[in-house]
Formats: structure tokens, sequence, C-alpha cells
């Protein structure tokens, strides 16, 4: 159900707020630029604009209520990857198209999601790494005895990730120092000889910092014809694996 | 050994849905998806097929689970997706290829990196086919229900 009639000049301001807002919290989620854009335009259709205009890029949105309506612009801060705030903001503009919710509901429901801390606790998501690491060097050919030297090199690389991203605000930095650990830490239990194959263990521990999510995107992104968003994210995504690697480049050289 | 490798890659999937921050209740759907595609890529490719078509009949089948369940838990698709397609990611290979430049072997290391860009491209080609076959039937089933 379409709530049509007269939209005012106000109207078309909160409309394009609520778009606005949706779509900035996607791209913080790292939700594909694609995706965002077509959120965007069917919360103005549902709204009764069908001329609506919105562009999307990593770093910015930029949306008009028509062709030749004022643009609005919102600059795009910080990303993460967060699937639970994309889904909760797919669930609202699901509620939007069926016309179940108002615009002054929509907007302060979207508002809620956008202040509301949803990760999992620290340890949750260190033990998580942990695991991954551990799963994934046995996955890459290694044996059993790789499996606890990974857990521990992978969980402690993802603690002193999120610790040094706390420190620094450059992703980029973190990445390095926390690949630069699992270097050192492979090679100590190595010396050590707990663990028998150096590769698996520090393939292994690296797998939770690698950014696949981005690579597919980016090449999901490119596929649908958002070109500019596409490069973006690709060398985002190849920086930070640049990162990686040059952090256990570092540990090889000596 | 197979089962092992279940065990492995749902920990895996299931894990980086932690790590992304995926709603409680779709974790253990991203560790089935992962360990699904995961296992038709090790049977593939252990039975002697070449990793990249190994790669994208895993990310088909990957893709298509996603496509499944999201609609039947009316979730957004990347929210399984993503997490079930980490375990194809060629983290491995690109490592090797990191390793080679940094042990000045170029030629070594050039060929590794062409095979991580196709095996990242094999993943997005999975997905993309998966959502085509998706519109697809929902278009047909729309023009059958019309008629």
């Amino acid at each position: 159900m379409k709530q049509k009639g007269g939209a005012g000049v106000l109207d078309h301001v909160l409309i394009a707020k609520v778009c606005m807002l949706a779509g900035k919290i996607m791209l913080e989620s790292g939700a594909e630029t694609y995706r965002v854009e077509n959120t965007m335009n069917r919360i103005a259709a549902a709204f009764g604009l069908d001329n609506a205009q919105s562009y999307a890029t990593p770093t910015g949105i930029n949306f008009s209520a028509d062709f030749a309506d004022v643009t609005n612009f919102t600059r795009i801060e910080n990303r993460s990857t967060d699937l639970h705030k994309i889904a909760e903001v797919n669930s609202i503009s699901r509620d939007i198209t069926a016309g179940n919710v108002t615009i002054n509901q929509a907007l302060a429901r979207l508002n809620n999601v956008d202040k509301k801390q949803l990760t999992f606790p620290y340890w949750v998501q260190i033990m998580a790494a942990a695991f991954v690491s551990g799963s994934f060097s046995f996955m890459f050919g290694g044996d059993w005895p790789d499996f606890i030297p990974a857990f521990l090199a992978g969980g402690i690389g993802y603690a002193v990730m999120l610790g040094a991203a706390r420190l620094i605000e450059i992703n980029f930095i973190a990445h390095f120092v926390a690949s630069l650990f699992i270097g050192l830490l492979s090679m100590l239990f190595i010396a050590t000889d707990f663990g028998m194959h150096l590769d698996k263990i520090i393939i292994g521990a690296v797998m939770p910092l690698v950014p696949g999510l981005h690579i597919t995107n980016a090449v999901r992104d490119l596929m649908a014809g958002h070109l500019v968003a596409g490069v973006s994210k690709g060398v985002e995504s190849v920086l930070t694996a640049f990162a990686i690697g040059a952090g256990i480049a570092v540990v090889f050289a000596f | 050994m197979i089962i092992a490798q279940l065990i492995t890659s749902f920990m895996a999937a299931a894990g980086f849905g932690v790590l992304f921050n995926a709603p409680r209740r779709a974790l253990v759907l991203c560790g089935l998806v992962g360990m699904s595609g995961w296992i038709l890529y090790y049977i593939l490719s252990s039975g002697g097929m070449d990793v990249v078509p190994a790669t994208v009949f895993g990310a088909i089948l990957a893709g298509m689970l996603s496509q499944f369940c999201a609609k039947m838990f009316k979730m957004p698709v990347i929210i399984i997706s993503v997490s079930g397609i980490i375990p194809l990611v060629p983290g491995g290979v690109a490592y090797d290829a990191m390793r080679h430049f940094v042990e000045n072997d170029y030629y070594t290391a050039v060929q590794l990196s062409a095979k991580v860009m196709l095996l990242a491209g094999a993943i997005a080609i999975g997905l993309m086919f998966s959502e085509v076959a998706n519109q697809l039937m929902t278009k047909i089933r729309s023009k059958k229900t019309e008629v």
C-alpha cells in the first residue's frame, strides 16, 4: 500500500532522511552498493517518490527526491562488517514497503538500529577467530598437531588486531601488526617443536584477518555495473591483503 | 577424513559468522551452507578436477543454498552467503603468492597471484549463477500463475 498524496516540502526532507539513514547504516555495515541503492529506491517508492535518484559509493551517498530536486549528501566514515545491522535495516525496509509503519516510526527504528551496539563481546569474537584459524589450518592440508598452534596464533593475532585498531585509526597498520605477531608466534611454535607445518599454521592463523568479504563484494559490485564502488573496494581489499602479507614477510626476512 | 573436513569447515564458516556479526539465529545456517560448499569443492578437487571449476561448483552450491535459506527464514541473502563462501576463499594461495614475492621468486609469485584472481572470480561467478538461477525461477513461476 503506497502512502501517496500531496507530499509537501517537509515530507520530501523526511523521506530523504529515512532513505539516507538506511543507506548509511547499510554501507557502514558492509553491504554491497547495488543493494544499498536498491533499498533506498524501494523505500522512496513506498513513500510515493517514484523518480528518486540514489548514488552510493563506499565513502558517501547522494540522494535526491526527484530528477531536478535538491541533492542530499552523507559521508560514510567508518566501514566494518556487521551483518546483524544489515538484517535489521532489511526488515525495516520490508515493513515500509508493506505499508506497516509510518515515516516517523521508520525513522525512529532506524535511529535505534544506528545507535545500537549489536556486536558479539570481544572474548566471543576472539574465540571464534581461534576456532576459524585451527579449522583452516586443517582444511588447507595441515595435520591435527597443527590445530592447536594455529588456534593459539589466530586467537592472539585477532586480539592484537582488535587492540591495535583501538589505538591506531589506520586499518592497514592494525592488520600489519597483527600478522607480524602471528608470524612471530608461528615461528616460535615451530622452533619449540609445537606443530609441524609452518605454512599451514600461518595460513590458518591469518584467515580471520583476510578481507574475503570485501573481495567478493567488490567483484559482485563490478558485475552489477557499479564500477566506481567495485574498483575502490577492490583496492581497499588488496591494500589489506598487502598489509597482512607484509607483516608475515617481515618475519620471514629475518 | 571427510568427517574431519565436515567438522572443520562447519566451524570455520560459523566462526566467520560470529566475526561478521551475523544474527544469532543465522549462525548454524552459515555453518551448514559453508560446509556443503566446501565438501563439494573438496570431493571434486580431490577427485582430480582443477581447483577453479571446483570452486565455481562449490560457490554455486553455497549460493543456491543461501538463496533457499534466505527465502525460508526471511533474511537478506548476503547474511548467509558471505559466511557460506568463506571456506572457498583462496587464502592459502594468496599467502603462497606473497611468500614467493618475499623470497624474490617472482615467476612463481605472479603465477600464484593470477590463480588467486581466478579463484576470487570463480567464487563471484558461482554466486552470480545462483542469483540468476533464482531470479529466473521466480520469473517463470510468476508467469505460470499469471497464465
